[in-house]
């Protein structure tokens, strides 16, 4: 089974996709490499290369580079998909959110009710999200939540490169609006990537670990951290079962409700800062229809409520760290006991 | 006189490593060819390393729950009764050895290559060259890597060769009507374009199916021996609970409890061989090619269909069946008209579960058949 890295398995979703189906096209900044200008055409292949090689496979009617104005290139995206093209549109860095929001929350994910039906949104917007690249406060964030707290709209993390391209393709073929965050400490990260194309259903949580002391979910560039936390554990016969949910729109709650009635313990690990994130968001879930379950609180080890810092220290410092996770881990176990009734 | 290393084998194209989990020796013990030493375990399996010398145990390099590389250095015997210090030479060298095995079994090592045919391009893996060649078909639902303990050791005195049916492992999943006949009619033009024309045909399940189609009519004048291994195709029901739990599981726990019907050692199933299934499953056209498959094959009808091809059967043949087999059961003695080997305490997975058993049983299958 090859081995490609994260960036090489989008390129190649995005490839293979657009080999099967040829209303989907790409669009977005540097997608290409400056069209229009004097440039070289290719330069980039988008800020991080993924993209790279595409416009000379598919020529520049399906590679679209764009001025740099969100809110014009993402509505084009949105009214593209909503007359026929399946576009998939790069946000580059999820941060710019804020200049195209309307387009995404109350266009594209409201265009299939609003219009009762007769319209679907097959669009996908791609977007980096995540800290450690000592990119400061405008580029670092996750803002996950905001996305997956609007109907209308599906959010996908893939958090390994095996999942980026199952995930991806699937994003492709759906007729909903998909929001498809790319961690960007994960590009180089490798994994066993089939050469075939594949599909990964969304609502379907990847068990990376089983285990029946602790369960711990985990999003993102977070999910290798607490597999190696968790593997550190065993060795202390601590059994601490992580679970990957891929997608936090739709979300696997029958995985994470499964996993917590065989543990009774939960810990969420997730670099988003706590207040209205999805961490907070699962706590409620397992609360609510897992309490009978639950042996002790539910802990949520996430960014603190700040700004991310441009000082390599203080960043390091905002996303969770293995010691932090192993600390939630250990808290949760030494909980005292629920009384028997 | 001889000292001679025990190493951790690659079963299989991405084993790196195992673990050591069972020792059946101790130093001093005294062994023959074929005598199980340790069980090795890897993230996809367990399985049993048999001693290849005659000779006793003079070292145990390393301990249970012990991880190490494929080629590493596990245990020393000798057959004249060599001094402590000649021993402690001979591990003092192995490191260096052991890279150079690793080298060379890099290099030995095959990987899989494509054979183009119209309609459709198979992935197959070839290893060895000597006597008549060997053509190994898996089963349902599998892929050539279901070999992974028998292919090295028949390779080596002659070529053999897995290959990929339609629908599964790396091989195009489009399948037409997923009868075995088709089946059988797409290995036969590969079997052809590789260049084979005298061949020992070793099928296992569904690949058994269609060996017994291919023996009957295609390569009836090209098939030198016939190995089946738990087949469809000789009148049993296949387990449908089987057969749709492995199509439509979704989630990787629920398909180890389906996979857990192949094996009599439930224990066999591992998150990761789980997770490999899962992976196939995901691939374009995958799931449609089984649906397919069962659907023409193992239903009254198409089993009927294909009982009536082993009637012809002509081929040299013999066919091993584990009795615990749940997925296909075991038929009984008088059932069956060609060399019959029937295993206690083994199910649907003989090449796997019995490997060492299963290879010598090949092995002398061919040699009397050459």
């Amino acid at each position: 089974m090859p081995r490609k890295s994260y960036r090489q398995a989008i390129g190649e979703a995005l490839r293979q996709e657009m080999q099967r189906d040829p209303r989907v096209v790409v669009i977005g900044e540097d997608v290409a490499g400056g069209q229009g200008g004097t440039g070289v055409v290719d330069a980039y292949g988008g800020v991080l290369g993924v993209t790279k090689g595409l416009i000379g496979e598919f020529g520049a009617e399906r590679i679209i580079d764009t001025p740099i104005t969100e809110a014009g290139f993402i509505g084009m995206a949105a009214g593209a998909a909503a007359t026929g093209l399946r576009p998939v549109v790069e946000l580059m860095f999820v941060d710019f959110m804020g200049c195209c929001f309307d387009q995404i929350f109350n266009q594209a994910a409201k265009f299939r009710y609003m219009f009762g039906g007769k319209v679907n949104t097959p669009l996908v917007v791609r977007a980096m999200v995540g800290a450690g690249f000592r990119a400061a406060a405008q580029h670092s964030q996750m803002l996950d939540g905001l996305f997956a707290h609007i109907p209308g709209l599906k959010v996908a993390l893939p958090s390994n490169a095996y999942d980026a391209k199952g995930l991806l393709i699937q994003a492709m073929r759906d007729d909903d609006p998909v929001i498809f965050l790319e961690h960007k400490t994960l590009y180089d990260t490798m994994a066993e990537v089939p050469d075939e194309p594949y599909t990964i259903p969304f609502g379907e949580a990847d068990i990376v670990r089983d285990g029946d002391d602790v369960t711990v979910v985990a999003l993102s560039a977070m999910v290798q951290r607490a597999v190696a936390v968790a593997d550190s554990l065993k060795k202390e016969g601590i059994s601490v079962e992580v679970v990957d949910p891929r997608t936090t729109s739709p979300l696997d709650e029958e995985s994470i409700l499964e996993s917590v009635a065989r543990s009774g313990r939960l810990v969420i690990v997730h670099e988003d800062t706590p207040r209205c994130s999805i961490a907070t968001d699962i706590a409620a879930l397992v609360a609510e229809r897992g309490f009978h379950t639950l042996r002790a609180p539910i802990h949520r080890v996430t960014a603190p409520h700040t700004p991310v810092p441009f000082s390599p220290a203080l960043e390091d410092a905002y996303i969770p760290s293995a010691k932090r996770i192993e600390a939630a881990i250990r808290a949760v176990l030494a909980a005292p006991a629920r009384l028997a009734s | 006189m001889a000292i001679y290393g025990v190493t951790v084998p690659k079963w299989g194209l991405s084993m790196e490593e195992g673990k050591i989990v069972h020792w059946h020796v101790g130093a001093g013990a005294a062994v023959r060819p074929g005598d199980p030493l340790v069980d090795i375990e890897t993230s996809k399996i367990t399985n049993t390393l048999e001693a290849a010398q005659a000779g006793v145990i003079r070292r145990i390099l390393a301990d249970l729950e012990d991880v190490r590389a494929c080629g590493a250095l596990i245990a020393v015997l000798d057959d004249a009764g060599a001094s402590e210090n000649e021993i402690d030479s001979f591990i003092e060298r192995a490191p260096q050895e052991a890279a150079l095995a690793r080298a060379e079994t890099a290099a030995a090592a095959s990987e899989p290559q494509f054979v183009e045919l119209d309609r459709i391009r198979l992935r197959y893996l070839s290893m060895g060259e000597g006597k008549t060649p060997v053509v190994l078909l898996h089963g349902f639902g599998g892929d050539l890597n279901n070999w992974l303990f028998n292919q090295p050791v028949l390779a080596a005195d002659r070529r053999v060769i897995s290959i990929d049916l339609p629908g599964h492992g790396g091989s195009g999943k489009s399948v037409g009507g997923g009868t075995v006949d088709e089946i059988a009619g797409i290995m036969a033009e590969a079997i052809t374009s590789l260049g084979l024309t005298r061949l020992h045909l070793v099928g296992h399940s569904l690949g058994g199916a269609v060996a017994l189609a291919l023996a009957a009519t295609r390569l009836h004048d090209n098939i030198a021996s016939l190995a089946l291994i738990a087949p469809v195709g000789l009148g049993q029901q296949v387990n449908r609970n089987f057969v749709t739990g492995f199509i439509e599981a979704r989630k990787r726990r629920e398909l180890q409890k389906v996979l857990e019907l192949l094996f009599a050692n439930p224990a066999l199933v591992t998150p990761d061989m789980a997770d490999d299934v899962l992976r196939f499953k995901r691939l374009d056209g995958a799931e449609d090619a089984l649906r397919k498959i069962a659907e023409a094959n193992f239903s009254e009808d198409g089993l009927a269909v294909l009982l009536s091809l082993s009637r012809d059967l002509h081929s040299p043949a013999t066919v091993i069946w584990g009795l615990a087999d749940k997925v296909v059961p075991a038929p009984p003695d008088d059932e069956i008209r060609a060399t019959y080997e029937r295993l206690p305490g083994v199910g649907h997975m003989p090449h796997m579960e019995a490997a060492a058993v299963v290879n010598r049983l090949l092995a002398s299958h061919f040699a009397g058949n050459e």
